[in-house]
């Protein structure tokens, strides 16, 4: 069963000049198909200005499509009586933490969620407490989140979207503001809630290397899916990748120089592990 | 003209319950045309060190010397300071607002005091070197892509003629294109200007990559100063205070565990390949 599926979708942008006349239309998303199943672990790349964004705001409803149509968990996102069920069903986190982080104690802003929907408060407390269990945050329960790291910051943001108990979460590059201990942090939280929970991910990146345990890589450019398949099946081609303005992960780009070299290593090589085990059987 | 750093301390908040010491007693010398690299963990007083470079943060105590002039003494121009040491903050984009490119480039030159023609000459001089296409110098600053928008806030700084350089992540939340376009840019203008360089950056795989020197901050201290061959070579200490080496040192830390004769310090992909190469007696690398 698929979460998350869409059929010819489309958004434009429509500029105007000073006087509100129509300048031009820009097509941010172009007719795209897309169908993510149920409990995988899904990264979209892309340059900037590909569409990544505009495309992940249509899950929640933030953005609603030009043509064509989003289901979200079989809701389509334009039924104006769905918004909350769908709001609900999608959770989103962002970029900055600073900028979505509420409250003034750490278990506050996780219940701030929970507490809109009319969650009763006994409930709340017990989501607020497995959410922050679940994203390794609640020894700090009682914190002021302007004492925390950006690392730990952006694990309470996703805290307060779990307490909403979605079944989807969709994370638009998550990272891009942290430093690597935070990185890692946040990407081992994402991991664990996809296995362990279940929750389906959508995680949007520029850093190529927290992806390869994704289920699924796309990849955007011009408003249109440009590439799919597994980590591997992407990483193979790096030379395509480069014309997409992205890269691979270190490792990988290492195995394809030497073979470059003319050492005969298997393509896709995605981690330190792999890598090394290749070169012994040479 | 090189910056010295005599001891400095910085307390935030001092006299108060809250003072944090986000420096302590740090004392460094950034030479001429040598390009820098500053790591750290989130709070480690990476940008509070830089801010102190050109005289917007006053040490609590210690000195300052630009080019043998002690910034602190009463009768410094730090006007003449901040012109000559440019900073270029974090999200520099947030910060464009001229209805063109070449107008919000031309703010800094301007403000300077100089005549139009030599603050145009300048304005078309920096935006030629952080390598933005001629046609969008009068297009809306709100309508370039990211990474266009980041170069021409570089610009801006640039159009200051600064000596020194510092940027403050300048890569965050570009694409990998957007990223090496721009560090290229970077390295470009120190080798062909001479221009002193500071860069904080949190990808350790660029850092390898471009600079000559890394200084690594810890809890408002320099934890390491070293080229960035020997600093990773400490990553266990780096893993513990909340940052990595790039991928290379791992992967061959993990080379030479299995008995591969490969020489550790190689950081860039670069270097890997060919000591690996070495390591396996093939071709002549």
């Amino acid at each position: 069963m698929d979460i998350i599926k869409t059929k010819d979708l489309t958004f434009e942008y429509i500029r105007r000049d000073e006087d509100g006349n129509v300048e031009g239309i820009t097509t941010a998303v172009d007719k795209v198909d897309l169908d993510i199943a149920k409990g995988s672990f899904v990264a979209i790349l892309g340059h900037n200005g590909s569409g990544k964004s505009t495309l992940a705001k249509h899950i929640n409803a933030i953005l609603n499509p030009t043509e064509g149509t989003m289901w979200v968990d079989g809701m389509d996102t334009t039924d104006q009586d769905k918004i909350w069920d769908i709001r609900q069903t999608a959770g989103m986190v962002f970029q900055n933490p600073d900028n979505q982080i509420i409250g003034q104690v750490v278990e506050e802003d996780v219940g701030f969620g929970p507490e809109n929907m009319g969650i009763p408060t006994r409930e709340i407390w017990e989501r607020v407490e497995e959410s922050l269990r679940a994203v390794g945050m609640y020894e700090y329960r009682k914190y002021s989140p302007n004492k925390l790291s950006g690392g730990q910051k952006q694990r309470v943001s996703i805290a307060g979207v779990l307490a909403m108990h979605p079944k989807c979460i969709v994370l638009d590059e998550p990272t891009a503001m942290l430093d690597p201990s935070g990185r890692r942090e946040v990407v081992r939280a994402v991991r664990a809630l996809n296995q362990v929970e279940g929750v389906t991910i959508i995680l949007i990146t520029h850093y190529m290397e927290e992806i390869i345990y994704a289920d699924r890589v796309f990849v955007m450019d011009s408003g249109k899916i440009a590439m799919e398949g597994t980590p591997r099946e992407i990483f193979s081609q790096v030379e395509r990748l480069k014309e997409l303005r992205l890269d691979v992960p270190q490792v990988t780009l290492l195995a394809y120089e030497l073979q470059k070299k003319g050492l005969r290593l298997p393509d896709g090589i995605l981690t330190v592990e792999e890598f090394a085990d290749a070169l012994e059987k040479l | 003209m090189p910056i010295i750093l005599d001891h400095v301390t910085y307390v935030y908040g001092e006299d108060t319950p809250l003072a944090v010491k986000a420096l302590d007693d740090i004392c460094l010398q950034i030479p001429d045309g040598q390009f820098v690299g500053i790591i750290g963990h989130t709070g480690s007083g990476k940008s509070t060190l830089i801010q102190h470079m050109n005289g917007l943060i006053k040490a609590t105590s210690g000195h300052i010397y630009y080019n043998g002039e002690d910034i602190y003494d009463r009768d410094y121009d730090l006007k003449k300071l901040r012109s000559s040491v440019g900073l270029v903050f974090q999200y520099p984009e947030h910060q464009l607002f001229e209805i063109d490119v070449f107008t919000d480039v031309c703010f800094g030159p301007k403000n300077l005091g100089l005549d139009k023609k030599e603050t145009q000459l300048r304005a078309f001089d920096a935006l030629r070197k952080v390598g933005l296409p001629n046609e969008l110098y009068y297009q809306s600053p709100f309508e370039l892509s990211g990474g266009q928008k980041r170069r021409a806030a570089i610009a801006g700084v640039l159009a200051m003629k600064p000596q020194i350089l510092i940027l403050d992540e300048p890569t965050a939340g570009l694409d990998p294109r957007g990223r090496d376009d721009i560090l290229r840019q970077i390295k470009k203008l120190q080798t062909e200007t001479g221009m002193t360089i500071l860069l904080v950056s949190h990808s350790m795989e660029d850092v390898a990559e471009y600079v000559d020197r890394i200084i690594v901050m810890n809890k408002g201290r320099v934890m390491y100063d070293d080229t960035p061959r020997e600093v990773f070579s400490h990553y266990k200490e780096l893993e513990e205070v909340g940052l990595a080496a790039p991928q290379m040192t791992y992967v061959l830390q993990e080379l030479k565990k299995r008995g591969y004769r490969v020489d550790v310090h190689a950081a860039t992909v670069g270097e890997a390949a060919e000591t690996i190469c070495r390591a396996l007696g093939y071709g002549n690398a």
